[in-house]
C-alpha cells in the first residue's frame, strides 16, 4: 500500500503528530475537545463551591482531608506529568524505546495515584461513614474527585492499550499524533488536579 | 416622569383593542390593568418598552416595504447584474449607535424600578406575612399576630404589606398580576417581596412556576380590605376559638366526624401551626373552594371524598380513611359554617 | 438522490451503506429524516397541547398526560428536531463551502449522529415504559426530583446521550473549518453560513459540557441517592437552574445563528449582491455569541437573585439587540438595490425579517426585568421564544431546505407546493402566537394544563388553537411535496439558483469525494468572482490525482447502541438488579467498539487517479 510507506517517512519529520492531515485534525480536534472539558470541570468546581459548606451535620472538609496524603498524590500527578514530556521529547526525536519507557514511568505513577485515591476514599468511608449520600457536601465532593479519578482511570486505560498495540511496530505518522494526543489529555488532568487540590483540599484546610 | 408616564398609559389604554379591554372583568387577573404598586412599576415599563420597540419595528417594517415593491425583480431585468455593495461605513455606525440610545431610554428606568421594587428597608416597620407554597395550595401565616389562613391572604389596602416566601416542597411562584410582577418560592431560601393593592377588592393569584399536575389549578386570591376592616378581620381572627360547637345539629354530627376522621392531623382551625394541609379557620368564607370551584355543598363533599377528581396528584388522596357521601355531607355543612369573621370577601367592593 | 441508485442495488445494501456510512452528505440525510422524524412528533404534541386549550376546563388529556405531552414536546424540538435539523444542513453544506471533501472527524461524523439518534429513542421509548418525562423541558429541581415513576430518567439519560452526540458533532465542524478550507479560503473569505457554522460550534462546545453535568448531578441524586439537591441534606435546587441556563441560554443562539448564516445566503443570492456589510455581520455573530454566555441569568429574574444580578443581566441581554439589529438592516441593505427573486426559498427568508423583529423586539421587552416580573413564565414568554425559534430556526431551515434540496438530493423542490406550504404555516404561526403575548399579560402562566371560564382567556386560546392547524397543514404539504420530488421532481442543475458560493461549481448531488481537484479560492463568493470574470469555474489549486477517503465503519451505531442499551440499565438499576446486566452488557458493547477502534488501524483508501479521470466532469 502506498501509504505504509508515506506514513513510514525513512526520515520522520521534527513534529511528527502534526506531518498528515489527520494528524493535524486530531491535535486541534483534541485541543477543542479539552476546552469543552474545562466547561465540565467548571461547572463541577462551581458545584462543588457552592454545597462545600452544606455537610447537614455530617463531617466537614477540615475534619475529612489530611494534607500529607493529597501531597504525596499531589506530587505522584505532577511528577508524571513530567515523564509524560520526556516521552514526548523521545517522540519527537523519533527515539521509541525510551519514548515508551518514560510512558512507563507515567503510568507506574497514574497507577500510583490511583492507588493512593482509592485508599483516601475508603479511608473517608470507613473511618468517618463520609459517602456520596451522606450530605451535599458528600455528594459535591465525591462527584468533583471523582470525576477527576474517573478521568485519571481512563487515560491509564487509554495509555496501556496505546502502548502495548504499538509495542512492536514503533513510532509512525499514523500513531504519533494519537501518542501526542494522550500527552496533551495527560496534562490536562494534571492541571484539574492542581485546582482541585487548591479549591478543594487547601481551602478545605484555611477556609 | 410619573406625569408623562401617566398621560401615555391612559393614552395606550383608550387606544388598546376591544379584545384587551374585556379583559380588565371582575375578576381582576389582568396586568393590563394595574391595581398595585407593583403592577404599576411593571405596566409603566411595558409601556416604555413597547413603545420603543414599536418605532424599532416600524422602521424596520418601512425599509422592508420600500425594498421590496422597488426591488423586486421587473421584466427586462434578466441580465441586469446590480451593483456589489461592500458596506457604508455611516450608515452601519448610525444603525449601531441609535439602537443603543434607545436601549440606554429603556435601561435606565428599568434600573430604578428594578431597586424600587427590592427595597426592604420599610419591613420591619410593615406588616409581614409569611408565605409558603405547597401542592397545590397557599398558606399564610402573619408573623406576631397568631393568625393562620389559607388560600385568600387578607391586606389592608394601601399599605405596603411584606411577604416572606418559603416552600415547602418543590417551587413555586406567587403572582397576583393586577397588584404585582411574580417571584419564586423556593425550597431552600426565603425571598421577600413586598405588595401593595391601589383599591380595594378580590385579586386572583395564580402559582407561575410549573409544580406538578395540578400546576394550572393552584390559584388563589388576595382580599384588599379597608384598615378598618382588616383591623376587624384580625381581631376576630385571632379569638377564634378552634372548638367552637356549631349551632346545627348536622354541623355537630361533622364535627365529630372532622375529629374522628383524623382530618386535624394535617388540618389546623385556629392558629395552630400545623399546615400539612390547608388551615380551615375561616373556610366558610373562602372566596372559593380549592382554588378554583365554586364554594359550595356538592362541590365540597366531592372534594372530600374524591380530591382526586378537583385536583390531580394533591396530597390529600389516600391519605385519610374511607368517608361516606353521607358523612362527608355532615363535614361539608361543618365546614362551611367555619366563619369566625364578617369580613369576607364580599367585603372588598 | 440516492432513490435512483437504490433501486439498482436493493434495499439491503442502501440499508447498510447509510447505517455504516461516514460520508457528511449521507450523514445529512440521515440527520434529516431523524430530525425531520421528530419535529412531526413533536408537531404532534404541540396539536395536543392546542386542542386540550381549545375551551377552559378542557379534559381531552389527563393533567398528568398533558405534563408529559408538554415536557416532551419542548424536549423533543429543542434536542431531537432543530438542532440535528440544523446539524444536516450544516452536514449538507459546510464542506462544500469551504471547498473539503470531508469533515476532518469523518468517524466522528457518524458516531454524532446515531448517538443523536440513540438518545431520542430512548427518551421516547419512555412512551412505551411507564410514562414520558413530565418536568418541563428545563426539569427543574425538586420536581424533578420528585417525579415519580422513570419518565425523568429517560429525559436524563437520552439527553445525556443525544448531547455527547451534538458536542462530538461541534468540535468535529471547528476541527473540518480550521483545518480543511481550500487553498486561499481565508478566514474572512468564508461564506457566512460556514462562519455561524463555526461560532455556533464554539458555542456548542463551551455551553453542552455545562447540561452534562447538570444532568449528572441529576442523575446521581434520582438513581444513586445523592444529595446535590436535596434540601434536607444541605442541598441547593437553584445550582440547576444555573447549570442548565449556563447551557440553555448559549442553546437559544445555538438553534438561531446558523440561520443567520442561511439567511443571508439566501438574501445575497437571491438580490444578486454581496452579503452587505460582510465584515460587521461576522463581527456581530462574535459578539451575539459571547454576549450569549453573559445572560443566562435573564432565566432566573423571578427566582430572587437581587437588585444588583439582575440589573447586570438585564442590560447584558439587552445589548444583544444592538449585534441583532446590525444584522436585520444589514439584510435589508443587502437587498436594497438588488434585483429580488421571490421563491419559496426567499418567502421564508422574507417572512422571517418581520416575525423574528417582533421576537426581538419582545426579547428586549422581557429583558426588563420589572416587567418580566409580569410577563416571566407567562405565555407571554411562550409567545417571545415561539416568535425567535420558529420565526427564526424553523423559517430558516425551512429556507435553507429549499434552497440547498437541488444540492442533496439533485432534484428541486416544487414551487407551488413550497409557497402553500409557506402562506399557510406563515399565516398559521402569527394566529397561533401573535395573541399569546396578550393571553399572558392577562393573566395566563405558561405550562397551564386549562384555564377557569369568565377570565377572558377564551378567546385566545381558540385563535391560537386553529392557527396552530394552519400550521399542521403547512407541514403536511411540505412533506408531500419532498415525496413527490423525490418521485417526479424535475432535476436540478448544478447552479439552479445563480449561486456565489463553492458548493455552486460542482454536481448536483455532488460526488462521494466532492472536489475532483481542490478550488483555488481568490475571495469573498468564490465562485461569482470567477462568474463575473467569464469563466464561470474555479481554477484548481492542485494536479489531478489520487483522493485519499475514509472507510465506513458500523462501529458508531454499535457504540450508540451501546449506550442506549446501557442507558436503559441505569434506568431500572433502581428498581431491579437484572438492569445491571443491560448496565454492563451496555457499557461493554460501548468500550470494546472504542477498544476496536483504536486497535484497528484505519487508514482508509485512495480513489486512483487514472478512475477520476475516466469520469466525465
Amino acid at each position: 500500500m502506498s501509504h505504509d510507506h508515506s506514513l513510514n517517512p525513512e526520515t520522520m519529520p521534527s513534529e511528527p503528530e502534526k506531518a498528515t492531515q489527520e494528524g493535524k485534525n486530531k491535535f486541534i480536534g483534541f485541543w477543542f475537545f479539552l476546552g469543552g472539558e474545562t466547561v465540565l470541570f467548571a461547572a463541577l468546581f462551581g458545584t462543588y463551591i457552592a454545597l462545600r459548606n452544606s455537610t447537614a451535620d455530617g463531617p466537614t472538609a477540615n475534619e475529612l482531608f489530611g494534607l500529607e496524603l493529597v501531597f504525596i498524590m499531589t506530587i505522584l500527578l505532577l511528577t508524571s506529568s513530567l515523564t509524560s514530556v520526556y516521552a514526548m521529547y523521545h517522540l519527537k526525536n523519533n527515539d521509541f524505546k525510551k519514548m515508551q519507557l518514560w510512558l512507563g514511568i507515567t503510568a507506574i505513577l497514574g497507577f500510583s495515584f490511583l492507588a493512593c485515591e482509592i485508599y483516601e476514599f475508603t479511608h473517608y468511608i470507613t473511618e468517618f461513614g463520609f459517602t456520596f449520600r451522606s450530605s451535599a457536601f458528600g455528594s459535591a465532593f465525591y462527584a468533583l474527585v471523582g470525576f477527576h479519578g474517573g478521568h485519571v482511570t481512563f487515560g491509564m486505560a487509554w495509555l496501556i492499550a496505546l502502548m502495548l498495540r504499538n509495542a512492536k511496530r514503533g513510532l509512525n505518522l499514523y500513531n504519533a499524533p494519537k501518542f501526542y494526543v494522550f500527552s496533551l489529555y495527560w496534562h490536562f488532568i494534571d492541571v484539574v488536579w492542581v485546582f482541585i487540590f487548591t479549591v478543594v483540599y487547601l481551602m478545605g484546610k484555611v477556609g | 416622569m410619573k406625569g408623562w408616564m401617566g398621560k401615555i398609559r391612559a393614552f395606550c389604554l383608550l387606544g388598546l383593542t376591544a379584545f384587551v379591554l374585556s379583559a380588565c372583568g371582575k375578576e381582576n387577573l389582568t396586568a393590563l390593568d394595574p391595581k398595585g404598586y407593583g403592577a404599576d412599576q411593571s405596566f409603566n415599563l411595558i409601556i416604555l418598552t413597547t413603545i420603543v420597540m414599536l418605532f424599532v419595528l416600524a422602521v424596520v417594517m418601512v425599509v422592508y416595504t420600500i425594498v421590496l415593491i422597488r426591488y423586486r425583480k421587473k421584466k427586462g431585468q434578466k441580465d441586469y447584474i446590480p451593483k456589489q455593495v461592500e458596506g457604508n461605513k455611516t450608515l452601519e455606525t448610525v444603525w449601531t449607535v441609535i439602537p443603543i440610545i434607545l436601549l440606554l431610554i429603556i435601561a435606565v428606568p428599568t434600573i430604578t424600578a428594578t431597586f424600587d421594587l427590592a427595597d426592604e428597608s420599610a419591613a420591619s416597620d410593615s406588616l409581614n406575612v409569611q408565605v409558603t407554597g405547597n401542592q397545590y395550595w397557599w398558606h399564610f401565616n402573619y408573623e406576631g399576630q397568631e393568625i393562620q389562613t389559607s388560600q385568600d391572604l387578607y391586606i389592608p389596602v394601601g399599605e405596603k404589606v411584606y411577604l416572606n416566601m418559603k416552600s415547602s416542597d418543590v417551587i413555586h411562584s406567587f403572582w397576583v398580576p393586577a397588584i404585582s410582577g411574580k417571584m419564586d418560592v423556593n425550597p431552600e431560601n426565603e425571598n421577600t417581596m413586598y405588595i401593595e393593592a391601589h383599591e380595594e377588592g378580590v385579586y386572583w393569584g395564580k402559582c407561575a412556576e410549573f409544580c406538578g399536575p395540578s400546576h394550572s389549578l393552584m390559584d388563589f386570591k388576595v382580599v384588599a380590605v379597608s384598615q378598618d376592616e382588616f383591623d376587624q378581620w384580625a381581631q376576630d381572627m385571632q379569638n377564634v376559638d378552634p372548638e367552637a360547637e356549631p349551632e346545627d345539629a348536622v354541623a355537630q354530627e361533622g364535627q365529630s366526624l372532622f375529629q374522628e376522621k383524623n382530618c386535624m392531623s394535617c388540618h389546623a382551625i385556629g392558629s395552630s401551626p400545623a399546615q400539612i394541609g390547608p388551615n380551615l379557620t375561616d373556610f366558610g368564607n373562602r372566596s372559593k373552594l380549592a382554588g378554583v370551584e365554586d364554594l359550595t355543598k356538592e362541590n365540597l363533599v366531592q372534594w372530600i371524598t374524591d380530591p382526586e377528581s378537583i385536583k390531580p396528584g394533591n396530597k390529600m388522596t389516600g391519605n385519610y380513611p374511607e368517608v361516606s357521601d353521607d358523612e362527608a355531607g355532615k363535614i361539608a355543612e361543618y365546614l362551611l359554617q367555619l366563619k369566625p369573621t364578617d369580613i369576607t370577601p364580599e367585603s372588598a367592593q | 438522490m440516492s432513490t435512483a441508485a437504490s433501486q439498482k442495488r436493493g434495499f439491503g445494501t442502501v440499508l447498510w451503506d447509510y447505517l455504516t456510512t461516514v460520508d457528511h452528505k449521507k450523514i445529512a440525510h440521515l440527520y434529516l429524516f431523524g430530525g425531520g422524524f421528530f419535529f412531526l412528533l413533536g408537531g404532534l404534541e404541540a396539536l395536543a397541547i392546542r386542542i386540550q386549550l381549545l375551551q377552559p376546563e378542557n379534559d381531552f388529556v389527563s393533567a398528568g398526560f398533558y405534563n408529559e405531552i408538554l415536557t416532551m414536546h419542548g424536549t423533543t424540538m429543542i434536542f431531537l428536531a432543530a438542532m440535528p435539523l440544523i446539524f444536516a444542513i450544516m452536514n449538507a453544506v459546510v464542506p462544500l463551502q469551504i471547498g473539503a471533501r470531508d469533515v476532518a472527524f469523518p468517524f466522528l461524523n457518524s458516531l454524532g449522529f446515531w448517538l443523536f439518534l440513540f438518545g431520542g429513542l430512548l427518551l421516547n421509548c419512555s412512551w412505551f415504559l411507564g410514562g414520558a418525562p413530565d418536568a418541563g423541558w428545563t426539569g427543574y429541581v425538586p420536581l424533578s426530583i420528585t417525579s415519580p415513576g422513570h419518565g425523568v430518567d429517560f429525559y436524563v439519560m437520552g439527553l445525556q446521550i443525544a448531547g455527547a452526540g451534538t458536542l462530538i458533532g461541534g468540535i468535529n465542524f471547528l476541527a473540518t473549518i480550521v483545518t480543511m478550507r481550500a487553498p486561499g479560503m481565508t478566514y474572512m473569505r468564508m461564506p457566512l453560513f460556514s462562519w455561524t457554522t463555526f461560532i455556533t460550534s464554539i458555542l456548542i462546545l463551551f455551553a453542552f459540557p455545562a447540561l452534562t453535568v447538570g444532568l449528572f448531578l441529576l442523575m446521581f441524586d434520582r438513581m444513586f441517592g445523592s444529595a446535590f439537591f436535596d434540601v434536607g441534606l444541605g442541598g441547593n435546587a437553584i445550582i440547576w437552574q444555573h447549570l442548565f441556563w449556563i447551557f440553555g441560554h448559549p442553546e437559544v443562539y445555538i438553534l438561531i445563528l446558523p440561520l443567520f448564516g442561511v439567511f443571508s445566503e439566501v438574501i445575497s443570492t437571491f438580490s444578486k449582491k454581496r452579503l452587505f456589510g460582510y465584515t460587521a455581520m461576522v463581527f456581530a455573530t462574535i459578539l451575539i455569541a459571547f454576549l450569549g454566555f453573559m445572560v443566562w441569568a435573564h432565566h432566573m429574574f423571578a427566582v430572587g437573585l437581587g437588585p444588583v444580578a439582575n440589573s447586570i443581566f438585564s442590560l447584558a441581554t439587552m445589548a444583544i439587540a444592538v449585534p441583532t439589529g446590525i444584522k436585520i438592516f444589514n439584510w435589508l441593505a443587502t437587498m436594497w438595490g438588488g434585483r429580488i427573486t421571490i421563491n419559496s426559498a426567499m418567502l421564508w427568508t422574507l417572512g422571517f425579517i418581520p416575525t423574528f423583529t417582533i421576537g426581538g423586539m419582545t426579547g428586549v421587552m422581557v429583558a426588563s426585568v420589572v416587567a418580566d416580573y409580569q410577563y416571566h413564565d407567562s405565555y407571554f414568554v411562550v409567545a417571545h421564544f415561539h416568535y425567535v425559534i420558529v420565526g427564526g430556526t424553523v423559517f430558516g431551515i425551512f429556507a435553507a431546505l429549499h434552497y440547498w434540496w437541488p444540492k442533496m438530493f439533485g432534484r428541486v423542490l416544487n414551487e407551488a407546493m413550497g409557497k402553500l406550504t409557506f402562506w399557510t404555516f406563515f399565516i398559521g404561526f402569527h394566529l397561533t402566537f401573535f395573541i399569546q403575548h396578550f393571553l399572558g399579560l392577562m393573566g395566563m402562566p405558561r405550562r397551564y394544563w386549562t384555564y377557569l371560564e369568565g377570565q377572558q382567556l377564551d378567546l385566545g386560546n381558540q385563535i391560537s388553537t386553529v392557527g396552530a392547524f394552519f400550521m399542521a397543514f403547512g407541514v403536511i404539504v411540505f412533506v408531500i411535496n419532498a415525496i413527490y420530488t423525490a418521485v417526479k421532481g424535475e432535476k436540478a442543475a448544478d447552479d439552479p439558483w445563480d449561486g456565489r458560493t463553492l458548493e455552486w461549481s460542482i454536481a448536483s448531488p455532488p460526488a462521494h469525494y466532492n472536489f475532483k481537484q481542490m478550488p483555488l479560492v481568490r475571495g469573498l463568493d468564490a465562485l461569482w468572482i470567477e462568474k463575473m470574470e467569464g469563466k464561470g469555474r474555479l481554477t484548481p489549486a492542485e494536479p489531478l490525482g489520487d483522493i485519499h477517503m475514509p472507510n465506513s465503519s458500523f462501529l458508531p451505531f454499535m457504540m450508540s447502541l451501546g449506550l442506549f442499551i446501557a442507558g436503559l440499565g441505569f434506568i431500572y438499576q433502581v428498581n431491579y438488579n437484572w438492569a445491571y446486566i443491560l448496565l454492563f452488557g451496555g457499557m461493554a458493547i460501548m468500550l470494546g467498539s472504542m477498544l476496536a477502534r483504536s486497535l484497528k488501524d484505519d487508514h482508509g483508501y485512495h480513489i486512483p487517479k487514472d478512475e477520476l479521470e475516466r469520469e466525465v466532469d
